[in-house]
């Protein structure tokens, strides 16, 4: 797996290019996630991609070729904050309520609504948090979820995407071989 | 042109953007949704040449920019004109042609309505453009257009599209040419390098080659590329599109490499130690089979295109940048050659080569394709402009017609797209009037096109066609005969009489059938304003040597010796 932090302009149309590009290059998308930055005009991409390190390489070349791409990093051997968030509805009744309340409290998790017949639970981590809590919730009968999918930021101070930044690749200079 | 801010109708502003860019002629055919644009062109100084078909335009813009070097421009209404376009754009994609197309839209208010004549061109074009633009504002207009240019011709040269909807075109703005200028800084890449260090890898080097591709020309390197080879002693290995690249008859030019080059060359790539590969991307048909593909050699790789590095092939050196700089750059640093063991192996393994060379057939009556296209060569001195189709006559231009200057042979190697010379011949002499400008063409491909002879006519060009008639989709014939049992399966192809068909339209028209007769029939066309010859050739040669698909480089088919063929004949 191979993730990537892509800085892209906000504009009609981008985020077909970049699903087209994925397509046609034959790399499979494992979750993407799309939204505003600090800075207007430019979005924010996480990409998680199914590839090892040289394809990674490939994805971050292809990504650059798209015009609105503004920045690229490969983000997958940097410390990164991680996170995925999940909306899950338990129908629970009696004292299997009782239960999921406290499995609830164990993953840190909050229960955002109440029903007569279910429970609605909010839950943030990481995704094998958000997939173990899934799993001990499953026997109550997970009626309906949503999950944003895998956000990831770098740790400590990272440059903010400018426009038009002329970015160093995290992951490509190699050996600084060469001339460019 | 106009003073700085001045109030336009959109399709003024797109003309006048075209002619600040340094347009002087475009390629076009028009309808409802581009007719505004058409009005307003006639107040411009612009030549337009009216094609047959919209792909024939695209295949113009992409040969002029081929034989010019400057951009070349597409012109078509919405919908079956622009969809028409399609192949002539993947033609460009392919070999980093740069182009821009503009196409009528629909008005904006009826987009994604089915309109009359409504096509998602820009959906449609997303994979095959370089980038592509919808513009829907007047205003929008010039940002657009300049945006196209820069993104076409910088970087790894691409076709641009730029689909302008009606009311764009009909709507007033107040032009800004300085306020349109593109953003350079954002449309600049992160270039970079990894592996090992380039110089030391040639310094020590043995056995040597380098591989030159089209980045040479697109990147004007061919001087840098002599001066480094010659310095460093490293024999040159073409790519199709790399021909002209480097002057044929310079002693370290081996010639083409690949599925149809030279058995010597393809050998040498497996025994070298090293390859160079300059603005290549090592394509399936210039490595065959990538698992056994120049085991031997350590690989450095030059492209513009960080995206061609470890594509197929591994290399153990990637540099990113323009050839040209960057071979500048590696000159100060790269030891003076001594190979002459390396070159004079390579001259052994020319050995029978030479004995087996369809020049040295005698003449037995028969016309070979590879005699008139040797002939051609001899008799423009090499330095026609040779424009050719797809085919078995392609793979005999690149190996008999001696190229020694960039931007002389001009051909669809990237898509294979039959039907590409007639229209990109069109546009390679608009773009350079005094060329002597040939077509190579088969009479399969030939077919496809053919009706922008009439282009050619009311437009009063002076291109000369040379047919190549075995009635045969020879190459597609060629497969079968080799791989499916001679099973001729929709391979024999009719054709108009193309002489008489030449002269129909008002050019000049001759038939040969031998070789004697070569000489003087080009010598005749050469004197005519637009001449077609059709060769009628032997009907079942093959192209050799032959690296079939999928096979390692230097298990090659060879033509068998002469000695057996004129006995079998
Ligand atoms: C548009 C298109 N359709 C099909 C092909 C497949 N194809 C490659 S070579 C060839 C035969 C070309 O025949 P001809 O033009 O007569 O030239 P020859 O090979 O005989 O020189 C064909 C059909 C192609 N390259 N392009």
């Amino acid at each position: 797996m191979q993730t990537f932090a892509v800085y892209v302009d906000n504009k009609p149309g981008v985020l077909n290019r970049v699903a087209s590009l994925f397509r046609r290059r034959a790399f499979n998308i494992e979750s993407l996630t799309v939204g505003h930055t600090e800075t207007p005009g430019i979005s924010r991409m996480t990409i998680v991609v199914d590839t090892d390190e040289r394809g990674g390489r490939l994805v971050v070349a292809n990504l650059y070729k798209l015009i609105p791409v503004r920045r690229v990093d490969n983000i997958t051997d940097v410390p990164t904050i991680v996170r995925d968030l999940a909306l899950i509805k338990v129908s629970a009744t009696g004292d299997a309520r009782t239960q999921v309340m406290q499995l609830v409290d164990v993953y840190r998790a909050r229960i955002v609504d109440v029903s007569p017949e279910s429970l609605v639970i909010e839950a943030t981590g990481t995704e094998d948090k958000i997939d173990s809590l899934l799993e001990v919730l499953r026997p109550y009968g997970v009626g309906e979820m949503v999950r944003t999918g895998r956000v990831e930021m770098a740790r400590g101070t990272t440059t903010p995407a400018r426009r038009g930044a002329r970015a160093t690749v995290v992951g490509l200079d190699d050996a600084g071989a060469g001339s460019v | 042109m106009s003073s700085d801010k001045q109030t336009l109708t959109g399709a003024q502003a797109l003309w006048d953007c075209l002619v600040r860019e340094g347009v002087t002629v475009v390629f076009g055919y028009p309808g409802g949704a581009i007719l505004p644009a058409y009005d307003a062109m006639l107040d411009f100084p612009i030549r337009h040449v009216l094609v047959r078909h919209e792909q024939g335009a695209t295949h113009m813009a992409d040969g002029y920019a081929r034989a010019t070097g400057k951009v070349g421009v597409a012109v078509a209404t919405s919908g079956p004109g622009a969809t028409n376009m399609v192949t002539g754009i993947a033609t460009a994609m392919m070999d980093s042609s740069p182009i821009v197309c503009i196409t009528g839209q629909v008005g904006s208010a009826l987009i994604g309505s089915d309109a009359f004549q409504e096509t998602d061109i820009t959906g449609i074009t997303l994979p095959i453009t370089k980038h592509n633009l919808l513009v829907t504002r007047a205003a929008d207009v010039a940002p657009a257009i300049r945006e196209a240019f820069a993104i076409a011709a910088n970087g790894r040269p691409g076709p641009v599209l730029v689909d302008i909807t009606k009311d764009a075109q009909l709507g007033t703005c107040e032009l800004d040419w300085d306020g349109a200028a593109p953003d350079l800084e954002a449309l600049a890449r992160p270039g970079h390098s990894m592996g090992d260090d380039p110089i030391e890898l040639i310094n020590a080097a043995r056995r040597p080659l380098i591989l030159a591709g089209h980045g040479i020309i697109l990147g004007g390197a061919e001087a840098a590329l002599q001066a480094l080879a010659e310095k460093a002693q490293i024999p040159v290995a073409m790519t199709l599109l790399g021909i002209g690249g480097f002057p044929a008859s310079h002693p370290l030019n081996l010639g083409m490499m690949g599925m149809h080059g030279e058995a010597w060359v393809n050998t040498a790539i497996q025994e070298a130690d090293l390859l160079v590969a300059l603005g290549m991307r090592f394509d399936d048909r210039v490595t065959g089979n990538i698992k056994t593909y120049a085991l031997n050699a350590k690989k450095i790789h030059v492209d513009i295109d960080p995206c061609e590095f470890n594509k197929t092939v591994k290399v153990d050196s990637a540099v990113s940048g323009s050839v040209g700089d960057v071979l500048r750059e590696w000159m100060p640093h790269v030891a003076t050659g001594g190979r002459s063991t390396w070159i004079d192996h390579i001259t052994e393994l020319k050995g029978d080569s030479a004995v087996r060379d369809i020049q040295n057939l005698p003449d037995d009556g028969h016309l070979y394709a590879a005699h008139v296209i040797n002939d051609l060569w001899r008799i423009t001195e090499g330095k026609a402009v040779v424009v050719t189709d797809v085919g078995q006559h392609q793979m005999w231009e690149a190996q008999y017609y001696k190229h020694e200057s960039p931007r002389s042979l001009i051909t669809s190697g990237g898509l294979g797209t039959m039907g590409f010379a007639l229209p990109a011949a069109i546009g390679a002499k608009v773009g350079r009037p005094d060329a002597e400008v040939w077509v190579v063409v088969g009479d399969g491909g030939f077919q496809m096109t053919m009706a922008e002879l009439a282009t050619l006519v009311q437009e009063e060009l002076d291109v000369k066609i040379a047919v190549i008639n075995n009635g045969y989709l020879g190459m597609v014939r060629q497969w079968q005969e080799f791989f499916y049992q001679r099973r001729y399966a929709a391979t024999p192809i009719s054709g108009p009489d193309f002489a008489k068909l030449a002269e129909s339209f008002g050019l000049h028209g001759a038939t040969v059938t031998t070789r004697a007769e070569v000489a003087g029939a080009v010598a005749t066309a050469r004197k005519c304003r637009g001449a077609l010859i059709d060769f009628r050739v032997e009907q079942e040669d093959s192209v050799f040597p032959m690296v079939p698909a999928g096979a390692d480089l230097d298990k090659m088919i060879r033509r068998p010796s002469p000695i057996v063929e004129t006995a079998a004949d």
